[in-house]
């Protein structure tokens, strides 16, 4: 009989990227029946994932979620190991040896491209750059975003959409009181856009906004939301979505929207942030830089609850100079892990990875985003390194090949051996404390550190 | 902004709701769910959850509901944390019809 999971035996699990996925899987984990040691693993020095770089900035509530992954982290067998990217400074292999299992929680790190004609030229930019960028992410800290433009076109109709879209039409006295990135909130100070034109392949009735987000653009300061009446115009399918009980979201949304469509135009506020219907884009247009963007009016068909947008071949032109695509995210590879290519997940069976074909891969899992793919809130994932955790307790007996196990202390001597800089939790929580006091001169929760540099100088 | 259980929980308590709460924040008796709001970080991912739409959000509180706010927030503090979904009610498929769902 196996002794894996005791006090004398613990279970050693290495779980890479420190996003809610991970802390979730890692809270499983601690919780359940079993003696387990987890080890997170994290590319940056700081944890978090899309709660630090993700979540709007003008929605600290939100953040507290924060709040709970600290609890887990105070646990004894919880250990971060920061700064620390698989792939380049550890291997996937090397982890399997170390640990019994290995939980793979890092995220969909790239968006999913629009493959239409122009959509690399300047100007054009996903929405995930222009997050991390103005949330202080060290990746996207060098980026430059012109908004000397009059208008800026978003591209998609979800939350990352409605957050790109809200910042853009936000002053930065709204801003400046928020952990938004200084350099981002000093770029926008300067912004001289007019209008702000989000663009959704469907109708209003099946836009992907929450009736709460959508609210807020009725309360900006200086920007009147806009919606057309004629875009409010429903098919009969569309009317029969919007009066089933069960879609009272939609029907919420809607009703947001005919508000907007209704409101007289405050003309003391100089923005104006349109939203605007089955259209989908066709083509950018420009020599080195957009000029403007060639859209295709949409019609839908199909049953209600399944209608999908065709294109009609009537076009509209909208002249923009900057172009933020927002229409889903996609994982990448890590080296080592069999992946699924089209749809940018690992492929799995209820968080127990697989190959492609469906067969089975000994001692590793996964959970979040790169498990089932980019959908869902912060707490969608909760369930899901759930389920991923009772597949891997189940498989304990089979995780136990009677080989001893080092955990941690293998790994920091292949990191120290190669002059890796990890980062454990402590340390983090110095850099953090560090943050929020900067913050607090600028009356902001916290200033964050932009590049890797300054977080280690921190812990010198 | 506060998110609250109301009435149409009560007899049902489907726990859906439970399994996207990213922070742990329902709260349990006999009868219905309810939810801490010195936890709660108003996400809105269990509204859409209930199949019996019991939970409302800050301007979304149905007028003559707004007295539940108050018993969220007393009952949240003494009942124990629900963190799993649980079997729904006895009789909560019926109740569920007989709310129109």
């Amino acid at each position: 009989m196996s002794n894996l999971g005791t006090s004398e035996n613990p279970l050693l699990v290495a779980i890479v990227g420190s996003g809610p996925s991970g802390f979730y899987a890692a809270e499983a984990l601690i919780k359940s029946e079993v003696v387990a040691k987890v080890d997170i693993i994290e590319r940056l020095p700081t944890p978090y994932g899309l709660v630090r770089s993700g979540v709007a900035p003008d929605h600290p509530k939100l953040k507290t979620a924060i709040n709970l992954y600290k609890k887990i982290a105070d646990d004894p067998n919880f250990n971060l190991i920061a700064n620390v990217t698989i792939g380049k400074d550890l291997s996937i292999e090397e982890l399997c040896e170390s640990h019994h299992a290995v939980i793979l929680t890092y995220g969909a790190e790239t968006d999913r491209k629009l493959g239409i004609p122009g959509e690399d030229l300047k100007g054009s930019h996903t929405a995930t750059e222009f997050v991390g960028w103005y949330n202080g992410h060290p990746d996207y800290r060098e980026l430059e975003f012109d908004l000397s433009q009059d208008v800026a076109v978003i591209i998609g109709q979800g939350n990352v959409a409605a957050d790109v879209s809200r910042i853009l039409s936000k002053t930065v006295d709204e801003l400046k009181h928020t952990d938004i990135a200084q350099h981002a909130l000093d770029v926008l100070a300067e912004s001289k856009l007019k209008e702000i034109h989000v663009i959704g392949r469907r109708g209003p009735a099946q836009a992907k906004f929450t009736p709460k987000e959508l609210r807020e653009f009725g309360e900006l300061s200086d920007c009147n939301p806009i919606i057309l009446e004629e875009d409010l115009q429903l098919n009969i399918e569309s009317e029969k979505e919007l009066e089933d009980k069960t879609n009272s979201t939609n029907r919420k949304v809607y009703e947001e929207f005919s508000k907007f469509s209704k409101r007289d135009m405050d003309s003391s506020k100089s923005k104006k942030c349109y939203f605007r219907f089955l259209m989908s884009p066709k083509e950018i247009i420009g020599t080195t830089a957009i000029d403007k963007l060639i859209i295709e009016k949409n019609k839908l068909s199909g049953e209600p609850f399944k209608q999908s947008a065709r294109g009609t071949d009537e076009t509209i032109e909208i002249d923009t100079g900057i172009l933020f695509r927002s229409i889903g995210y996609h994982g990448i590879p890590i080296p080592g892990v069999p992946f699924h290519e089209s749809w940018g997940t690992i492929p799995n069976e209820k968080g127990r990875v697989t190959e492609n074909d469906g067969s089975a891969v000994n001692q590793l899992y996964t959970g979040g985003w790169i498990k089932r793919g980019p959908s869902g809130i912060i707490g969608t994932n909760r369930a899901c390194s759930v389920e991923t955790i009772e597949c891997l307790l189940a498989d304990i007996n089979k995780l136990d090949t009677g080989k001893k196990k080092n955990g941690a202390s293998e790994l920091y001597a292949k990191l120290n051996s190669n002059d890796v800089r990890h980062i454990n939790f402590d340390e983090w929580s110095k850099i953090d404390a560090k943050e929020v006091e900067l913050g607090e001169t600028k009356g902001k929760p916290r200033e964050k550190y932009t590049y890797i540099e300054e977080m280690l100088s921190v812990i010198k | 902004m506060t998110t609250i259980v109301t009435d149409n929980c009560k007899g049902c308590r489907f726990t859906d709701c439970v399994s996207v709460c990213p922070v742990a924040c329902f709260h349990y008796d006999d009868e219905m769910l309810y939810i801490d709001p010195d936890t709660c970080i108003d996400c809105s991912a269990c509204i859409p959850e209930c199949p019996v739409e019991a939970i409302y959000e800050g301007d979304d509180i149905p007028e003559g509901q707004e007295h539940w706010i108050e018993i969220n927030a007393e009952k949240a503090a003494e009942l124990p944390v629900i963190e799993e979904q649980m079997e729904p009610l006895p009789g909560a498929e019926d109740r569920k019809s007989e709310l129109g769902f």
